[in-house]
């Protein structure tokens, strides 16, 4: 079996090293070296975005990506994004138009939802649909989520002016 | 005064602060958006080993041989263990219920002996320290296969020249019904016209985004087995796991914490997790189970794949005079364990015309073995069948007689006054709103105003339709769907309310959470009966050591009957705090009232003593109480209806679609639904209840299908090939409501989770084939692929 190679990396702010299996992918890693089971494993080959997580600020598949990809990179997850308060509106938007069922996809879809805000913050909701269509839902017919980004770009952007 | 007057007077809901009929928000969402849920997937245990499975490759085979000898000596391989040595631990089963009359299956066993039925069937386990490691020895299990000859095609499952799949049940035929109601022969031979079509409906699955999982811990010190599993049924796994184990039910606990997606896939007990308790078990150590997506498609239950040939008569003045069926499904090779796999035919000969006042009904329905993956209930079994076939017939019928479909509706739609009455199959209806809800969805989407826009566009080549479709829903089961049959599935379900001595409120109840709201609904009930503010309730599901026995949640009955135990253990309680706080403050009982934490004088509304005061004298200085009195700040109650088999709401859909004539796509641009599911406790929960659910069922009215080739192969098991909706492509979706409590509890709430799912597909299909009326084409078949649209058109 191939050797263990060694990694370093930061994990919401925090310096991490680790000696990680080079087939190991950084869901994965995570998930079972980190604790962090914020990140969903869907389908563990990238089309359900419930995996989505932040690397060097751009959004990625963690299922896709190997932990040694992620060697000296900055890896943000829902519980770093969820403890820095970027995203508190938006969780709050969601919580209050019931834009989760069972918050399985949650996490990615507030990961990709805050993507799409930082690109481009006054959305229409056809644009919002299409940011999202990576991002699989089975329980909420996506109408409240897409009713939550919207408030949530609306009262952003009447907060900035 | 009207029955609904006099329960507005009377219930205990119509209080001062009542949550009821408000959208609050779910308590513990934070939770989930923070990444802080708790799924099976996430439970990691000491000594935890991981089992994969080895599956069958092929759909109907001997196990010629099978080595594990290098697989064993594969780094961090604890076990290798077949089918037979599991059936050691592990006794097999048969997926019958008494009251399905003739239904017929085989013994199955959690991992296949000598034979197996289908592609993706356990063959045999590898048991390691981790996922990755038990996959790679996986693969160095040698299986040596004979295959079998297959049996794919339902249509020709029961011809003398197919192979049996049981020989030793004499044929492929699972289960038949039939059902003759009025006088059909003669209805159909004096009508103007008789129309008939042959649907079609694509086998599709639940695709929950957290596959099934399972953590089974047998702790030989204490002789117990703990499954920690994402189920909507707690005490039915039990009952199962401790049959089937040789334990017995108090020595197995179940808890189900967070549960990602689940949809009637997670309330069936599957081979692999019983392997998994079994290994547990035989290992002495907690043994974990996640399925892969591949596992997941090949052994997550199907459901649907039918073909069900309709005929309706009908008058040139629009009255329906009869509607016959036909019905053909496939299910697996076995019937599934404990609910079978002949419910959804069953379903399907129960509903065919349910909203019609139409005598007149003929069914026939056959349930035939396949080697292909097993089928059970998954949401709205058999509604979206029903309601094709009837509404599809409905508007082939209009078309003929060139009758619009809101006016053919107005005509044979059940009276909103008929009440009560039955359906020709023998549904008993309490009390349904087939016109008003009509009459609702038509203003919402402004018909009239489409039916120009469509004319319109269609003079621009734009080919626009309007598809509308009645349903009827079963919800709040009785013993009528299981406990008749011999399963031991509750039907009743129990809360416990508790005030502690801090003046909060413990609330345990046997109905479940995978995100409906069942916390919610808890929450609100017991908090505006009691008087206490939502945030000071907790509510505790999921756990057969902690909570009252009961059903869970499923077939749409958390609200209606959970809500209803909810309310009444609540009742008691706040009558015995009253007692209580009487004795303290020198009062009676009818005097005084709980309003925001604190016990109030009725008439005045002065808050005479706040309930964590009252709580402290209760628990800690009981001594100054009057003598004789001992305070029972605990209450349970339990709750089943029992007048009705079922609850039946009712509804309406409405799809408003393009189609694209050159190259097949069927563009969705607005759905609307008006449903009728009784008190509504948190409106918002119920409006998204019905919107996840029509997108289920535009999932399957446009892409969901598990296709299986010649050999029983299923060729699209992975997220790519096999589509579900995405944002992207799904419409807007408004809903309205009809409210019609039931009097049965005093709640007054039905269910309303499988409504969404019931008609979407029936709606789309007709409006497909209304925008598709002026090529003089009908489509009756589901998904609506590209293909086939324009092959209907000739194009291909």
């Amino acid at each position: 079996m191939i050797a263990a190679i060694a990694i370093a990396l930061t994990v919401n702010g925090e310096p991490v090293t680790a000696e990680v299996k080079p087939r190991l992918n950084l869901a994965d890693f995570l998930r079972d070296d980190l604790g962090l089971t914020g990140t969903h494993v869907g389908c563990e080959h990238g089309v359900c975005g419930a995996c989505t997580v932040r690397l060097d600020g751009a959004i990625v598949r963690a299922c896709l990506t190997l932990a040694v990809q992620a060697d000296g990179s900055a890896v943000e997850t829902i519980e770093g994004l969820s403890d820095s308060g970027e995203i508190a509106d938006l969780q709050n938007a969601f919580r209050d138009r019931n834009a989760l069922q069972c918050g399985y996809c949650t996490p990615g879809m507030l990961i990709t939802a805050q993507d799409l805000l930082r690109q481009k913050p006054q959305p229409d909701r056809a644009e919002i649909r299409e940011h999202l269509a990576g991002n699989y839902c089975r329980c909420t017919g996506y109408h409240a989520i897409i009713d939550a980004v919207e408030s949530t770009a609306r009262a952003r952007t009447e907060r900035a002016t | 005064m009207t029955a609904s007057d006099e329960r507005q007077v009377l219930s205990v809901l119509d209080r001062p602060n009542s949550y009821i009929g408000k959208s609050v928000p779910r308590p513990n969402l934070d939770r989930l958006m923070q990444g802080r849920g708790q799924y099976v997937s996430d439970i990691v245990l000491p000594r935890m080993a991981h089992v994969v499975f080895v599956r069958s490759p092929h759909a109907h085979a001997r196990i010629a041989a099978l080595d594990g000898t290098a697989a064993k000596a594969m780094p961090g391989v604890i076990a290798v263990v077949t089918g037979r040595e599991l059936a050691g631990v592990v006794s097999p089963w048969v997926g019958v219920l008494s009251h399905l009359k003739g239904l017929k299956s085989a013994p199955q066993h959690a991992i296949a002996v000598d034979r197996a039925c289908w592609q993706g069937e356990a063959v045999a386990a590898v048991v390691a320290s981790s996922r990755a490691l038990a996959e790679d020895a996986a693969e160095m299990v040698a299986v040596t296969y004979e295959e079998l000859p297959v049996v794919t095609d339902m249509r020709t499952a029961l011809d003398p020249e197919t192979s049996v799949i049981h020989p030793e049940l004499g044929d492929n035929l699972a289960f038949e019904r039939n059902l003759d109601a009025g006088a059909v022969d003669q209805a159909f031979a004096e009508a103007d016209e008789v129309v008939e079509a042959e649907f079609v409906f694509g086998r599709h699955t639940g695709v929950t985004l957290e596959a099934r999982a399972v953590v089974a811990d047998w702790n030989a010190g204490e002789a117990r087995l703990t499954i920690y599993q994402g189920t909507q049924a707690p005490h039915m796994v039990q009952n199962i796991a401790a049959r089937h184990l040789g334990l017995t039910e108090a020595q197995v606990r179940v808890v189900c914490k967070d549960v990602g997606g689940s949809f009637g896939i997670k309330v069936h007990i599957y081979a692999d997790e019983m392997a998994t308790y079994g290994l547990a078990k035989m290992l002495r150590r907690p043994v974990k189970f996640v399925a892969d997506r591949v596992e997941s498609f090949n052994t997550d239950i199907h459901a649907r794949d039918h073909v069900c040939k309709g005929r309706i008569a009908v008058n040139r003045d629009g009255a329906i005079k009869a509607f016959a069926i036909d019905d053909l499904t496939a299910i697996g090779p076995y019937s599934m364990y404990p609910r079978t796999s002949a419910i959804e035919a069953n379903q399907v000969v129960n509903l065919v015309g349910g909203p019609y006042a139409t005598p007149n009904y003929r069914a026939r329905a056959r349930v035939v073995f396949q080697n292909k993956n097993v089928t059970c209930q998954y949401r709205a079994v058999g509604h979206p069948i029903a309601c094709s076939v009837t509404e599809g017939l409905v508007d082939l019928a209009a078309q003929r007689i060139g009758m619009d479909p809101v006016a053919i509706r107005r005509r044979n739609l059940i009276r909103d006054d008929a009440y009560p009455c039955a359906s020709p199959s023998g549904l008993r209806f309490e009390a349904l709103s087939h016109h008003a809800a009509l009459d609702r969805i038509l203003a919402m989407m402004d018909y009239e105003g489409l039916r120009a826009e469509q004319t319109r566009l269609r003079q621009q080549g734009i080919h626009r339709g309007i598809g509308l479709a009645s349903f009827i829903e079963v919800t709040n089961p009785g013993a009528a769907f299981y406990g008749v049959g011999g399963a031991r599935i509750s039907s009743q379900d129990g809360v416990t309310v508790r005030l502690d001595a801090s003046g909060a409120v413990i609330a345990h109840t046997s109905i479940t959470e995978q995100g409906q709201g069942s916390e919610s609904l808890t929450a609100q009930i017991v908090g505006s009966v009691l008087g206490v503010s939502m945030d000071r309730v907790r509510v505790v599901l999921g756990d057969t050591d902690a909570t009252p026995y009961g059903g869970g949640t499923w077939a749409s009955r958390g609200a209606g009957i959970g809500g209803e135990a909810a309310l009444q253990s609540a009742k008691v309680l706040r009558d015995n705090i009253l007692v209580v706080a009487a004795a303290i403050l020198q009062a009676r009982p009818g005097d005084l009232d709980i309003v925001d934490n604190a016990v109030v004088d009725a008439t005045s509304g002065e808050r005479r003593i706040e309930l964590n005061e009252l709580a402290r004298v209760v628990y800690f200085r009981p001594d100054t109480l009057p003598p004789g009195l001992q305070p029972e700040l605990v209450a349970t109650r339990h709750f089943v209806p029992r007048d009705y088999p079922f609850a039946f709401t009712n509804g309406i859909q409405a799809a408003w679609i393009e189609v694209d004539t050159a190259t097949g796509f069927i563009k969705l641009l607005r759905h609307w639904v008006v449903e009728d599911c009784g008190t509504l406790i948190n409106p918002q929960l119920v409006d998204e209840q019905i919107r996840g659910g029509v997108v289920q069922g535009l999932g399957a009215a446009l892409f969901e299908h598990c296709i299986y080739d010649e050999r029983g192969q299923l060729t699209n098991a992975n997220m790519a090939d096999y589509l579900v909706p995405m944002a992207g492509e799904m419409p807007d979706i408004d809903v309205g409501h009809v409210v019609s409590p039931t009097l049965e509890s005093e709640l007054g709430a039905k269910g309303a989770g499988e409504a969404g799912t019931a008609g979407a597909a029936a709606a789309v299909a007709n409006a497909v084939n209304d925008a598709l009326a002026s090529f003089g084409v009908t489509i009756t078949e589901i998904p609506l692929t590209p293909r086939l649209v324009l092959s209907a058109l000739g194009q291909i």
